[in-house]
């Protein structure tokens, strides 16, 4: 199932319910459940912070499948190509004056979820994100 | 989200209820940057009533606990938090930043 999200940070709420509902039925745990909720705000907040500078007039995608053993979730973007590897992870030894507080969400969604895919195509950008059950 | 300031002698503690995302996480800040406009640099931020936080609210935590930590007037200590983002918390490691509390007045006593 797809929805279409307006690029503005109050949607979120939706977006962890839709993928909250679809987790829910898949059969996933509390925990789990949260994880997906978490990953995914994470990567929307990304979207629409990044891909279109918090400009709220613009329009997002995200999918969510559940697929054999596996919650499938996909957010598409018409926004400016984002270059995960151009972050800079954050440095989780370092003391508190000298942590970085960017990079943090993609951070994140990596340790929460079992894949994370950033793939730029003609349509646009794909993020994926993929939980496996239990 | 909602959230309220309560004052005591030594420090002040920010209740925070519902969830904190990029949305709601600049009223959250708000909150705290305003008990520290105060002069006030010991809080206590007691999450009983927290749902939800994103890395939006642990940004906000952290941008209060450097200044509170400075010049080593005070510091930020969380109470009574949820599992599920006391697990995120550790992901993030802000465990290392922040010291946890089960019970608010507890945490208020050791302020």
């Amino acid at each position: 199932m797809t929805l279409t999200f307006p690029t503005t940070f109050k949607i979120l709420d939706d977006i962890r319910s839709f993928v909250g509902d679809q987790a829910r039925q898949a059969g996933f745990n509390a925990k789990d459940i949260y994880s997906i909720q978490l990953a995914t705000d994470e990567a929307a907040s990304n979207v629409i912070e990044h891909a279109y500078g918090e400009n709220p007039g613009e329009q997002f995608d995200v999918s969510c499948e559940f697929q054999n053993d596996r919650l499938v979730i996909i957010l598409m973007d018409h926004g400016k190509t984002f270059e995960p590897s151009q972050v800079e992870e954050p440095n989780l030894n370092a003391d508190l004056l000298e942590r970085k507080i960017g990079g943090l969400g993609i951070y994140l969604m990596h340790k929460l979820m079992d894949e994370v895919r950033y793939e730029s195509t003609p349509a646009g950008n794909r993020l994926t994100l993929i939980k496996r059950k239990g | 989200m909602e959230i309220n300031t309560k004052e005591f002698k030594h420090c002040d503690m920010a209740i925070v209820k519902g969830r904190v995302d990029s949305a709601t996480a600049p009223q959250f800040g708000k909150a705290l940057e305003t008990i520290i406009d105060r002069g006030v640099y010991k809080i206590v931020v007691d999450m009983s009533g927290l749902e939800y936080m994103s890395s939006a609210g642990f940004r906000a935590l952290l941008a209060t606990q450097r200044s509170c930590k400075r010049y080593n007037r005070g510091e930020v200590v969380l109470a009574s938090v949820p599992e599920r983002i006391r697990e995120a918390l550790e992901l993030a490691g802000f465990t290392e930043l922040f010291k946890l509390y089960g019970d608010p007045l507890e945490a208020v006593g050791s302020l």
